[in-house]
């Protein structure tokens, strides 16, 4: 974490602080629509840093994310709705659940020698099974839904993640701003060395008595237990889960796109993904309203667009574009 | 009893070769320009939504209609990647995929918002014409489609087997540097097989309309069958994916008869999830050195 | 004095194929031993069972008394055998310190002084001026030098180096063998190597052993093994010293 801070110059530091008060002061001047915006857009920053440390700095391509947020939302809203336990206490087995997923799917993978996108198809196949058979689990709702119930008198209880959008957005800042702070700090541990060494290159990594297997388990869990947590987060904002939305693939794809255009591997990547992404995302909706084209699938093609252009031109993603070009780093090299 | 199993197999099967051409397409992009067309299940919903305007609009049938789209899928194909997709060939696995997935958001996209989110019916005038072969009520129109769709596979694999260009490409998979050194012209090559690769899933678009209503969602869907298909069959095998089709076809079938129709592609992800474990090169693929 | 690595009756069959057939020899605690060999004598698959990456079908490997052979190839080097590859592979991405970190955490929790230990080994090596160089970027020589460098921050006993000199050119051969002296001198590092280039051998090795067709042909001081005549006719009468 302290590395982190000393990696970057003055003018670097001075970008993240400046962000990050920015952040913390927002609610005092924004309007409720650009805090909800705010609140989802440090979701998808803490999201993406769950991702990124097993894609970015582990190497595993995972396109079956979807699978944790969906597992987590799931139980700790089942708990909620059918045994009155609160999230607080439902957050475990969330976790619980969502991380013997991905040790299974890890252990399957890493045991078999799956992979490159072989790898991203295992995961893929796992939330796709996973969907349909929520879609057939009356105790959740199936393919109806599972709500969790909007009651008034409870709307104060914080503690039951049942607040306001302000209490909503605290929480996603702290998440996210938690997220990075794992991040930067796992990035420059044991741990985070032998990732890198393994995403470069899985023989000589063992040559130098890293055990893989271990080393790539420890990934798998741990981004699946965060995305578990963002699961949970993601069940109480919204109050409505349905399969075909929460493990779809294109939820999967949603999650990952900020890491790979703000720039995989890096602490800061995901954060400046998502604050370029969601913003887009959500200025196209509200041009294509303005210009009144009333086509569904106006704001999306425009999306896509704009995702191939800036992988063909930053393939490397913005972030370490931007710090190189703003002169936030003080890498000789 | 039988006869109702023997029946929902055998539709399967036909069903199946449709699946098994789509994948074949996905296959030889995989195999040989080593890319990850993630826009695959994409293209075959565009070519259904062209089939079914030609029939619509002009009434041409769609077995005819699968020579043109299929013919103006290659050129699709051979520009995307002379132009767009080439310089991603050999870049990182999500880089690919980002680019590709870009493209399948647009191709999806833009037939929502010309043709909606309902499904769109073709209404054949035969669609309900049948074959009784004893025991047997076959589909009229599955039979013909899936004649025409070994007609185009027995093309493609005589098209490898004995053309010059076919024999190049294989040498391309095989080694590319190989290939590189003898002075085959591997990015002409490369973008010959991306439009073959399109050609087939252009055709099986076609094809596929004469069974199943176009919707834009199957995008996705299609997309990840294919790659099932492929991953089931065998990397580089083209017999595999016509194999592993079948198998998908038969599956598919056999679990919305006698489970539940929406639960039909959980047993196609459990058949994929077993045969990563258990035979990770795939049913006909060759082992890896 | 008990030996550091002992290979006792080691033989490794590829479908049938002998590609090692019953090699026993013995490595002393601070020695520089070489193994030599025409190309195809089974040097490489020798190696790859010493280093874990491939099981003997018969006899024994042990290293400081402990049976390694089979074990896989990150706990043979937990163990304290530390390797290079023929074909260098060093953390492309990755920042040449970065690089040498990695194998400098592997005996060691606190990160300062990890990186402490990465740089001492880098002035060693002459690479510190290139620390912050992507691994990538340097040239063949500077690259087998990295690969040295992050096998020797693991704090091996024993360094096993595949064909180390392949490659470079007379000057440059001349430099790693004053490095590798140094580094069996003033590290305690005892060396096997699998060389080709005889000069390099002769230089360097205080016992060699030369393997034929998988098997042991001659085994002593350099300067008796290649005056040996089996040796002369099967291996070194194709090649001038």
């Amino acid at each position: 974490m302290i590395s982190l801070w000393r990696d970057m110059n003055r003018r670097g530091q001075v970008t993240v602080a400046l962000a990050f008060v920015l952040l913390l002061f927002a609610p005092v001047a924004a309007t409720r629509y650009v805090l909800s915006v705010l609140t989802l857009i440090l979701y998808f920053v803490y999201v993406g840093q769950a991702w990124n440390l097993m894609m970015g700095y582990a190497g595993q391509l995972s396109l079956g994310h979807a699978l944790y947020v969906g597992l987590g939302g799931y139980v700790s809203a089942a708990l909620w709705v059918h045994f009155g336990i609160g999230p607080w206490l439902g957050v475990f087995p969330a976790v619980g659940i969502a991380a013997a997923f991905g040790a299974a799917i890890g252990w399957l993978g890493f045991r078999f020698g799956i992979e490159g996108v072989y790898f991203a198809l295992l995961t893929i196949a796992f939330a796709e099974f996973t969907r349909i058979g929520f879609d057939h689990i009356g105790f959740v709702g199936g393919a109806g839904g599972l709500f969790i119930p909007y009651e008034q008198s409870r709307l104060g209880e914080w503690w039951n993640l049942r607040g306001s959008q302000l209490f909503f957005y605290y929480l996603a800042f702290c998440l996210a701003v938690l997220a990075v702070l794992l991040t930067a700090l796992l990035a420059r541990s044991r741990l985070g060395y032998q990732w890198l060494a393994i995403r470069e290159d899985e023989t000589a990594a063992r040559a130098l008595g890293i055990d893989v297997f271990w080393a790539k388990m420890k990934a798998v869990l741990i981004s699946s237990s965060m995305t578990a947590i963002g699961g949970v987060f993601y069940a109480f904002y919204y109050n409505s889960l349905f399969p075909a939305q929460l493990f779809d693939m294109s939820r999967s794809i949603e999650l990952i796109l900020g890491p790979i255009v703000g720039g995989l591997g890096t602490v800061f990547g995901p954060v400046v993904g998502a604050f370029i992404l969601t913003p887009v995302g959500e200025l196209l909706i509200s041009l294509t309203e303005k210009a009144g084209i009333n086509a569904p699938g106006a704001k999306a093609i425009f999306f896509g667009l704009i995702l191939m252009t800036i992988i063909y031109l930053v393939p490397t993603g913005v972030w370490p574009w931007l710090s190189q070009r703003l002169g936030f780093t003080r890498r000789r090299s | 009893m039988l006869s109702i199993w023997l029946n929902v197999v055998v539709q399967g099967i036909l069903t199946g070769l449709l699946y098994g051409l789509m994948a074949l397409g996905l296959s030889a992009i995989f195999g040989v320009v080593r890319l990850v067309n993630f826009a695959h299940g994409e293209f075959a919903v565009v070519a259904m939504y062209a089939a079914f305007v030609l029939f619509r609009a002009w009434g041409v049938d769609p077995l005819v209609a699968m020579l043109p789209i299929a013919l103006v899928f290659f050129v699709v194909g051979f520009a995307l990647q002379r132009t767009l997709i080439n310089s991603f060939v050999g870049r990182p696995d999500h880089e690919q995929f980002i680019l590709l997935v870009g493209l399948a958001i647009v191709l999806v996209n833009a037939v929502l918002i010309v043709f909606g989110p309902d499904a769109q019916p073709a209404n054949l005038p035969y669609a309900f014409d049948s074959y009784m072969i004893g025991p047997l009520l076959i589909d009229k129109v599955r039979v013909y489609a899936a004649v025409a769709a070994l007609a185009v596979c027995a093309a493609l694999f005589g098209f490898f087997r004995f053309t010059r260009t076919g024999t190049a490409i294989r040498a391309c998979a095989d080694n590319l540097v190989g290939a590189a050194v003898i002075g085959l012209d591997v990015r002409r090559l490369y973008a010959i097989t991306f439009g073959i690769g399109l050609a087939c899933v252009g055709a099986a678009g076609s094809l596929m309309v004469t069974i199943a209503d176009a919707v834009p969602s199957l995008g996705p869907a299609y997309t990840l069958l294919a790659f099932t298909i492929v991953i089931i069959g065998g990397l580089g095998s083209m017999a595999g994916a016509l194999v592993a089709g079948l198998l998908i076809g038969v599956s598919e079938a056999l679990a919305g008869f006698l489970i539940a129709p929406s639960m039909k592609s959980m047993f196609s992800f459990a058949l994929l999830i077993a045969v990563l474990v258990l035979r990770p090169q795939g049913l006909l693929g060759k082992k890896p050195a | 004095m008990s030996p550091l690595l002992s290979v006792v009756d080691v033989g490794k069959r590829f479908r049938g194929l002998v590609a090692v057939d019953r090699v026993s020899f013995t490595v002393q605690p601070g020695e520089i031993f070489a193994v030599i060999g025409p190309n195809g004598a089974g040097k490489t698959t020798l190696f790859n069972m010493i280093a874990g990456v491939l099981a003997p079908n018969e006899g024994t490997i042990s290293f400081r008394g402990e049976r390694i052979e089979g074990r896989t190839p990150d706990a043979v080097c937990r163990l304290g055998v530390a390797r290079t590859f023929q074909i260098v592979r060093p953390f492309p991405g990755l920042s040449v310190e970065d690089n040498v970190m990695i194998g400098a955490l592997l005996h060691r929790t606190d990160m300062a002084a990890a990186r402490r230990y990465a740089r001492e080994v880098l002035a060693t090596l002459d690479l510190f001026d290139k620390r912050d160089f992507r691994a990538s970027t340097l040239t063949l020589p500077d690259r087998k030098r990295l690969e040295l460098a992050r096998a020797l921050a693991t704090d091996p006993k024993l360094l096993l180096l595949d064909e180390v000199m392949a490659g470079l050119r007379p000057t440059e051969t001349d430099r790693m063998v004053e490095i590798l002296r140094g580094v069996n001198r003033d590290m305690g590092v005892t060396i096997l190597l699998i060389e080709h280039v005889m000069r390099a051998v002769m230089a360097l090795a205080g016992h060699m052993l030369v393997l034929h067709h998988g098997a042991p042909i001659a085994k002593g001081a350099p300067q008796d093994v290649v005056r040996d005549p089996k040796v002369i006719t099967s291996y070194l009468g194709q090649e001038t010293i």
